[in-house]
């Protein structure tokens, strides 16, 4: 399949940028998008061009280092996977893809299509972590931990921190990204102890990185293609409250 | 600002206010009905009567007005600040699904404030004697101020019905996404009531939203 794509380009942090117009042919269908992209860059290679840049690593849908928003979407027309996991039989022939970087203040655009996402590990590094002593590894089973808990918990660990529910919220919230950190922890006896310095502190540190105000619109959860729910979001405000009235 | 509040603080005051300006919209939808399911004026008057001189009341009418500040100032910071976040948008328009009143909060809100500066106008200041006059009526013997027939022909008025109609159902937008956004926002999520409380929440804004618009339809065709 041909296509037209309509690229962000921009050659460093601080340079403007602007939409560039490429054609790539002869496409196969079962191309992966950042396989369409590689070939997309290899002409340009080849032509002495600078290639696009992207973020790519395991191409497996596991590292979440893949972005993208294609045509008004976080990676792209599919729900609930990766742009890595996204192929070209979700276009049509001739298609325009418009490719754009996230857009948010807190992930500034390094270059191309490529955004700085260390926020997010400035927010883990706030309190998304477990310092108390824990011991060994324990017997299976010796502490004891509701199965719903547990499902839970193991639910909100899946989110790879890809920054897609920042891009798609139209307040370019990082709501439902902290919430996950935040219920992954709440919800285990481990991560208990410390829960209420943890919720106020990765809050604060969001805040202070000019992540945008959630307002319930629900887009982040529309996007994500790790289907974190929205539940987190309630679960982390509901920790937030009781952590600032005890 | 967020030095001193908090992203999810600001949420949170903001849904409990607008859970409690949602309670006085019920109050005040109640004692508006008195004018249609009534023949005459005198219960609505002796309502009105009963409103703006209880000291209780006197005294909620203040929190309320206090409510109101605090619902608009934090909506507006709240507005402003996720504008801010994203200073560059995307070219191509988002398409996500998403809580399709949560995008225009902040416009209906701002639409619900000129209507209620214009309603403050028109009947709290006059109620209070602040500007114009109004006739008084006798209600059981006791001389009153006759709100029944200010209201009465302000809703003779095409233009003002057709105005007033139009910022209810810019009120209902507004209410259909805020209902279940509040609880959102407290954090009050349950896999067993939060299908309730979303279903309740439209259930409300379509029926507070009918129910004020029935009053200036009945007035002004039936009265
Ligand atoms: C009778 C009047 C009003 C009622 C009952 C009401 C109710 C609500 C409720 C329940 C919410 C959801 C709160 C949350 O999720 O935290 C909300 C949100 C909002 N309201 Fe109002 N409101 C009223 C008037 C206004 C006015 C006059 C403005 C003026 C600007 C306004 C601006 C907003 C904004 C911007 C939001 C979105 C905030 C968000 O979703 O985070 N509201 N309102
Ligand atoms: S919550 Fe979902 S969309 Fe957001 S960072 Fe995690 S995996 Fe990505
Ligand atoms: S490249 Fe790892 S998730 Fe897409």
């Amino acid at each position: 399949m041909d296509l037209k794509l309509k690229i962000w380009r921009q050659p460093s942090a601080h340079a403007d940028g602007k939409f560039v117009d490429y054609q790539v042919h002869e496409i196969s269908k079962d191309a992966s998008f950042l396989e369409m992209l590689d070939i997309l860059n290899e002409e340009l290679v080849n032509k002495g061009e600078d290639p696009v840049a992207f973020d790519h690593d395991c191409r497996e849908g596991i590292c979440g280092m893949c972005s993208l928003f294609i045509n008004g979407r976080p990676h792209g027309p599919d729900t609930a996977i990766t742009t890595c996991q996204l192929h070209m039989r979700r276009f049509k022939d001739g298609e325009t893809v418009t490719i754009e970087p996230w857009r948010a203040k807190p992930f500034p655009v390094i270059k191309d299509l490529m955004v700085d996402r260390s926020a997010f590990d400035e927010i883990i590094q706030a309190g998304g972590f477990v310092s108390i002593a824990t011991g060994g590894v324990p017997d299976a089973n010796a502490i004891p931990i509701r199965k719903q808990n547990a499902d839970l918990a193991m639910d909100a660990a899946a989110c790879i921190g890809c920054g897609a529910c920042v891009a798609a919220c139209k307040n370019a919230s990082a709501m439902l990204f902290v919430s996950a950190k935040v219920s992954q922890f709440a919800l285990l006896p481990q991560g208990k102890v410390e829960a209420k310095e943890r919720v106020q502190m990765m809050v604060a540190r969001m805040d202070e990185l000019g992540f945008g105000n959630c307002t319930n619109t629900y887009a982040c959860e529309a996007e994500c293609p790790k289907e974190i729910s929205v539940t987190n979001i309630a679960r982390m405000n509901r920790e937030f409250l009781v952590a600032k009235l005890s | 600002m967020s030095k001193f509040y908090s992203s999810v603080t600001k949420k949170i005051w903001m849904s409990f206010m607008g859970l409690f300006l949602m309670t006085f919209l019920v109050v005040h939808l109640s004692i508006n009905l008195l004018l249609v399911f009534s023949p005459t004026t005198n219960l609505f008057n002796e309502a009105s009567h009963f409103m703006g001189t209880n000291p209780f009341i006197q005294l909620f009418q203040w929190i309320l007005f206090a409510g109101f500040v605090v619902h608009i100032i934090l909506g507006l910071i709240l507005q402003i600040e996720n504008w801010v976040a994203r200073p560059k948008g995307y070219r191509v328009k988002a398409i996500s699904e998403e809580s399709f009143f949560s995008k225009y909060m902040i416009h209906t809100g701002v639409i619900i404030f000129i209507f209620l500066a214009i309603h403050f106008v028109n009947f709290f200041l006059v109620a209070k004697g602040i500007i114009g006059e109004i006739p008084k009526t006798l209600v059981d013997g006791k001389s009153v101020d006759d709100m029944g027939a200010l209201v009465i022909a302000l809703f003779k008025m095409p233009y003002y019905v057709i105005g007033y109609l139009i910022a209810l159902m810019i009120l209902g937008f507004h209410l259909d996404h805020g209902f279940q956004s509040a609880f959102q926002s407290l954090g009050l999520n349950h896999p067993k009531y939060t299908p309730f409380v979303k279903g309740f929440g439209h259930f409300f804004a379509v029926i507070i939203t009918v129910a004020f618009m029935s009053i200036p339809l009945i007035i002004y065709f039936i009265k």
